[in-house]
């Protein structure tokens, strides 16, 4: 009983000091040196173009029109995030479903001919794993190149653009490993869409 | 060759980091000098100045034991109530409401306990002010006790006829400030830097490029035609009345960063997102994942090498160091051959290109494109061999094995390098076992670094050692009893028995990942799993004291040729040997049951 009297009160006062510490000191200082040195990573890499918001280059969105590329499949959710007027917004989660089951097996076979009624001028060639397949976080803003390749046909098709043009706007988003190790190549399909759209500009290769 | 590369140099990095912190860390639980010192001593002696303590106070094992645990307590409280009544309370600019009773419990006892299992999504339900006042604090003081323990057992080694193990409010002061904050400091700022956010402003939304339409039941309507200049909705030519047209999506904010890098370097793994570290916000590129990966193993692979300065003797370091290594290398090659092979119902018989020409291949089901699978996968050996947890690839999608291979790091007792500093404990008191057993089969009385190993250092030794697996059985198995839990599986027959069993292993390892299908939001889930998780934290928290108490009272024997050598390749052979025996023994027939079973049948 003496040992409780000694120890609670000075596990108290340490659990107040490190909750000062930690949550308000430690926060407030990482809060403000990120906003000074790194402004634009801190607030959520939102691109802008002549003065409007178009989405951020970090949140996949879900492109089924023709002329745009598609990315990831996407596990869409409107029900839980609302603005302040109360209008439903768009989020996605991921599918979390078992690749070796035979629901999973219908499923992808489904994306699979899908996927090549919109894009006859592949015929029959493998479909590239990332255009049939559910992302992590449900919100993957990129593909791999194989899968951006995949469609640049049928972009190029449905703008009436040649294919050199799709590719070379492919290329564009396109950011190596870092180090060139790490982590994979990727296209980043919003940049690719907006430049389609022509809303980011294409910077013409001075080769 | 890129790909293998990238497994060898993830692997490589880590234990150049290591060795250096493992030095530091040594210093810092000594009270000695280091570089950082003239900056943070001062602080230091205001702490004990506050606390009224002395830098030489010593504990006894009790007395540290209930420090901790009236420390833990104090903290469950705090967080219990702040989570109940955030709805209140500022710092809340989505105002979101108080969490309910069941679900404060065991997020409470979740980040007490160093877990970090979530049965919430943190964008969706936790107010800015409970997540850096509530559960970043935790994620700190967490991790700080869990290494406070470990330097009460090195001492337990060290001390010759005395019953102090040092003070648990010095160690944690010297932890947090010498270790812990500065390190990040530097992580969160190098996260930032490469893209992650870090604001205290509300959610924000941003316009989508093609608009999303849903029905007035809130389904969401596919292949149908928009027309924003007069909001109409159609789908095959009819016109659907009272659909709404979603323009905008959903853009999380705040203070993520400074978050995420404790709770990747104190292994705690509770994402600031509810997709933890694959939200490409918390984790968006291969810099980030490469600094927030290293974070995952950096001080439990660094305090092998505490412990072996600690102790006097930088073989038996390096010999823990190495068993723990080997048991890594094993899970993370089952987890990468298996995920880049990917599963048949994946490949529809070559029609889906599963290669690895300008693409990562394998399975991509949950997993982002610019990690790929070797990212994913070494993240996944990483998150679980540790008992952190964070994820940046959903383990529910894994191939049958991957994912039976994450799910048995966990089960060994995390142990495999393991949470900080609980890992190191956990993993001597194997090296008792081990040192018992193999005396044994000799016929002398076991020894380890100089101290008699006796029937009370065993009986304590053998509780800690199954603290886990009672934990992850006796909870796993009354919960498959249970009717309703069948409504939280995500998929049906032996994976759906996967779920069950990977949510269970999850909180009885203390690790916290899961497989996120698992609606786990129910009272009984909440309150069995909070209760599992408490359970195994402080049994093994206890029994480590109480073998470190007894230790400390001993006196040291001198090594003689007839000694036992715990330093050479026999005894990391026999001690990896003996965490599969018991991980084995204890959970294959549940294993058959789920990962085992779908192996089977997938291929079918």
């Amino acid at each position: 009983m003496r040992m409780f009297k000694d120890v609670l009160p000075r596990a108290a006062m340490l659990f107040v000091i490190f909750t000062v510490v930690c949550g308000v000191v430690y926060t407030v200082i990482v809060t403000g040196l990120s906003q000074l040195i790194f402004p634009f990573q801190a607030n959520g890499s939102i691109i802008m173009a002549a003065g409007s918001r178009y989405g951020s280059e970090l949140l996949g969105q879900q492109y089924t029109d023709e002329g745009h590329m598609w990315g990831r499949i996407m596990k869409l959710d409107t029900a839980v995030y609302r603005d302040k007027e109360g209008r439903r917004l768009m989020y996605a989660v991921p599918s979390n479903l078992s690749p070796a089951s035979d629901e999973y097996r219908t499923l992808v076979a489904e994306r699979v001919s899908k996927l090549r009624q919109a894009n006859p001028e592949m015929g029959e060639a493998p479909i590239p794993v990332d255009l049939v397949t559910c992302s992590g976080s449900g919100l993957d803003p990129h593909i791999s190149p194989a899968a951006a390749r995949y469609q640049a046909a049928r972009l190029a098709r449905a703008r009436n653009i040649s294919e050199e043009k799709v590719q070379k706007i492919i290329d564009q988003c396109t950011d190596g490993r870092f180090l060139g190790v790490f982590g994979e190549e990727h296209v980043n399909v919003l940049e690719v869409n907006l430049m389609l759209d022509g809303v980011l500009p294409l910077q013409e290769a001075s080769l | 060759m890129s790909t293998v590369l990238q497994y060898i140099l993830y692997l490589v990095l880590l234990v150049i980091l290591a060795i250096p912190l493992g030095k530091y860390i040594q210093k810092v639980m000594e009270g000695e000098k280091t570089f950082l010192s003239p900056v943070l001593i001062p602080w230091e002696n205001t702490v004990y100045r506050i606390l009224g303590i002395d830098r030489s106070d010593q504990m006894s094992w009790q007395k540290y034991l209930l420090s901790v645990a009236a420390f833990s307590g104090i903290g469950f409280v705090f967080l219990f109530l702040l989570q109940l009544f955030q709805g209140y309370l500022p710092g809340n600019p989505q105002n979101m409401a108080g969490i309910k009773w069941d679900l404060a419990f065991n997020t409470a006892a979740s980040f007490i306990t160093n877990t970090n299992w979530q049965a919430y999504s943190g964008e969706a339900a936790m107010s800015y002010l409970t997540q850096s006042l509530g559960l970043a604090v935790q994620n700190f003081v967490s991790a700080a006790a869990g290494m406070a323990v470990l330097f009460a057992l090195i001492r337990g080694f060290m001390g010759i006829q005395t019953d102090g193990l040092g003070s648990f409010w010095v160690d944690m002061t010297r932890i947090i400030i010498h270790i812990l904050l500065p390190l990040n400091l530097v992580i969160s700022l190098l996260l930032v830097g490469g893209g992650v956010i870090q604001n205290f402003r509300g959610a924000e939304s941003v316009p989508l490029l093609e608009p999303v339409a849903v029905s007035a039941e809130g389904e969401i309507l596919s292949n149908a035609q928009i027309n924003l200049s007069d909001n109409t909705v159609t789908v095959g030519g009819k016109i659907i009345k009272d659909a709404e047209i979603v323009t905008e999506e959903f853009v999380p904010m705040g203070p993520a960063a400074s978050q995420i890098a404790i709770k990747q370097s104190g292994t705690n793994g509770g994402g600031y997102t509810g997709v933890n570290s694959a939200h490409p916000m918390e984790n968006p590129n291969a810099f980030t994942n490469l600094v927030e990966m290293l974070s995952i193993l950096l001080i439990p692979a660094a305090l092998c090498f505490t412990f072996g300065h600690g102790v006097k003797n930088i073989r038996q370091g390096r010999a823990i160091f190495t068993a723990m290594f080997i048991c890594l290398l094993l899970a993370l090659g089952s987890i990468a051959l298996s995920e880049q092979a990917a599963t048949p119902q994946l490949a529809q018989g070559g029609a889906v290109n599963l290669s690895m020409a300008d693409q990562a291949g394998g399975n991509m089901e949950g997993k982002e494109s610019r990690f790929g699978i070797a990212s994913s996968a070494s993240w996944a050996a990483f998150t679980t061999a540790a008992s952190n947890g964070s994820v940046n690839s959903m383990h529910d999608s894994y191939t049958p094995l991957g994912g039976m291979a994450a799910m048995l790091l966990m089960q060994l007792g995390e142990v495999i390098f393991g949470g900080v500093g609980c890992g190191l404990y956990g993993m001597l008191s194997f090296a008792i076992l081990t040192v018992f057993i193999a005396g044994l089969m000799v016929g002398r009385t076991p020894e380890f670094l100089g101290k008699k190993i006796e029937p009370y250092e065993m009986k304590w030794a053998v509780l800690v050692c199954l603290a886990t697996p009672m934990a992850i059985l006796t909870g796993s198995g009354i919960a498959a009893m249970v009717p309703e839990v069948a409504a939280s599986l995500a998929n049906s027959g032996a994976h759906g028995f996967s779920e069950l069993l990977y949510t269970y292993s999850s909180c009885g390892g203390n690790n916290g990942s899961a497989f996120a299908g698992f609606s786990a939001n129910t009272i009984f889930l909440n309150v069995s799993l909070g209760l599992v998780m408490l359970f195994a934290r402080f049994l093994p928290i206890a029994g480590t004291l109480a073998i470190a108490g007894s230790l400390a009272g001993k006196k040291k024997v001198a090594a003689t040729a007839g000694t036992l050598s715990t330093t050479n390749g026999m005894f990391i052979f026999l001690l990896i040997f003996i965490i599969l025996l018991v991980g084995g023994l204890s959970f294959f027939p549940v294993l058959a049951l789920g990962p085992l079973a779908e192996f089977f049948t997938q291929a079918i």
